[in-house]
């Protein structure tokens, strides 16, 4: 049989896939709304929490989109679709690719038309992600009853153990954007754009305190973080 | 049976079911083309990715499944893409509402704005998909392209004024240390990921001295 990364076949495995991711996020989508009515929870900001995480995720959505069409020009749609709609993430399926293709001699610039190259390709993708999946039922338990315990013994510290670990994460982050400096002023970007986002997001706090716009505290994050890559745009062309 | 007990038990029926589904999809293509491929070339590709994504998969598990509570993690662990939609949606949803991570309230936001953004992100990719000769040339046109490769700075700048403001202190330890590190190794900046929980333990070390310290 004739292979075609693009084939109806393909098609049919992604759009089943799809469909049962979205069922599945539907599925503890409602379950914890109807928890929420349960226990007596704020509705309104349910609500609002739910419409701002939707707007937040836009943006990112269409740079993951910009990852599929990255590797559709050497894999087709339907794996890449497939791949970065359920686990995975373009930073892990790209050098999967990649290596991949390489020791099998292949070049990324062209399609794929050898069926055993995108199976291999496949399988490797699939099982060098499996243990993030396999390891969350084995291990959730055993970690949080490790949290509860520390909470017990000590209440404060097992809050500021939380916001220590927020902190440890968002500082890998933050510390990426002086990865580039010393290359000059274009590698001073992606500094400006953080800077510019957490400029956008304290006059919004001060919006929120000062003067009192509560509205805007489920919006605070998607205004700073699309004013920040609207900077990108204006700044990256003056600079380079 | 309680709601996290509940969510356990539904959890863990839903993730072995999408494990079933991942694996599946290699397999019916195999099956369907009957184009099983070579051991060596799956065993050559894993070995240039594997020790990596296995050991940043299980570190993922443990530092980001404290963050994203029980319905949270047993579905953002599936649908992927955790530290630049999930692990930021959760926090954003749970900071904006004033609840705590480890409460009831703060267990059924993450919840929700996890599967709210995995509902989102697969419609955007499917609507995509679907209009990809329209929007091709837009996603990729040279101006546009700034903002997408600067997404990540743009969300974490945002994220870093609310929790560093929190607690300053805290803060300045790992934030110090990661600036220097990469100043001095730019090449880390590919292995961010392996770097989040080393930001974690240096961060949580350095606040339990200042708390023992009655400094914080």
């Amino acid at each position: 049989m004739n292979f075609n990364p693009n084939s109806s076949f393909l098609y049919g495995i992604a759009i089943f896939v799809i469909v049962f991711v979205i069922i599945q996020s539907l599925f503890f989508l409602i379950r914890a709304y109807r928890q929420a009515k349960k226990i007596g929870m704020d509705m309104k900001q349910v609500n609002k929490s739910i419409v701002s995480t939707a707007i937040f995720t836009l943006a990112p959505a269409v740079s993951i989109l910009l990852g599929v069409i990255t590797l559709s020009k050497f894999m087709g749609i339907p794996l890449p679709w497939i791949r970065l709609s359920v686990i995975g993430a373009i930073t892990y399926e790209l050098p999967a690719a990649t290596t991949t293709a390489n020791a099998l001699g292949l070049s990324l610039a062209e399609t794929i038309t050898d069926a055993k190259a995108y199976t291999a390709i496949a399988w490797v993708m699939t099982i060098g992600i499996l243990p993030s999946i396999i390891l969350v039922p084995i291990l959730l338990k055993r970690i949080q009853k490790g949290l509860i315990n520390l909470k017990n013994r000590d209440e404060k510290w097992g809050e500021l153990f939380m916001q220590a670990m927020f902190l440890g994460m968002i500082s890998a982050f933050l510390g990426m954007v002086f990865s580039d400096v010393r290359s000059g002023l274009p590698g001073f970007i992606p500094l400006f754009v953080l800077l510019s986002s957490a400029v956008l997001m304290a006059l919004c706090g001060i919006l929120i305190k000062r003067f009192k716009i509560k509205q805007l505290e489920n919006y605070a994050l998607p205004i700073s973080m699309i004013g920040a890559m609207i900077v990108a745009v204006v700044i990256t062309p003056i600079i380079q | 049976m309680n709601y996290q007990d509940k969510t356990h038990f539904y959890g863990k029926i839903w993730i072995w079911t999408a494990v079933c589904v991942v694996l599946l999809v290699p397999v019916s293509i195999c099956v369907y083309y009957n184009a099983w491929p070579e051991m060596t070339a799956v065993f050559k590709g894993l070995l240039g990715v594997a020790p990596i994504f296995w050991t940043v998969g299980t570190i993922e598990v443990i530092t980001f499944t404290p963050m994203l509570g029980t319905g949270g993690s047993y579905l953002a662990f599936v649908t992927g893409n955790l530290t630049s939609i999930k692990v930021p949606s959760a926090i954003n949803a749970m900071e904006s509402a004033g609840v705590k991570v480890q409460s009831e309230e703060g267990e059924i936001l993450s919840t929700i704005a996890v599967a709210t953004s995995s509902i989102v992100t697969t419609l955007v990719i499917a609507l995509g998909v679907v209009f990809l000769s329209i929007l091709t040339p837009v996603i990729n046109s040279p101006i546009l392209q700034p903002a997408f490769k600067n997404i990540l700075p743009a969300l974490f700048g945002g994220l870093a004024v609310v929790y560093i403001n929190k607690n300053v202190k805290v803060a300045m330890i790992p934030m110090l240390f990661m600036m220097i590190l990469f100043l001095l190794v730019p090449s880390m900046a590919s292995s961010v990921g392996i770097l989040v929980p080393v930001g974690a333990l240096i961060s949580i070390a350095g606040a339990r001295f200042l708390y023992k310290k009655n400094l914080i």
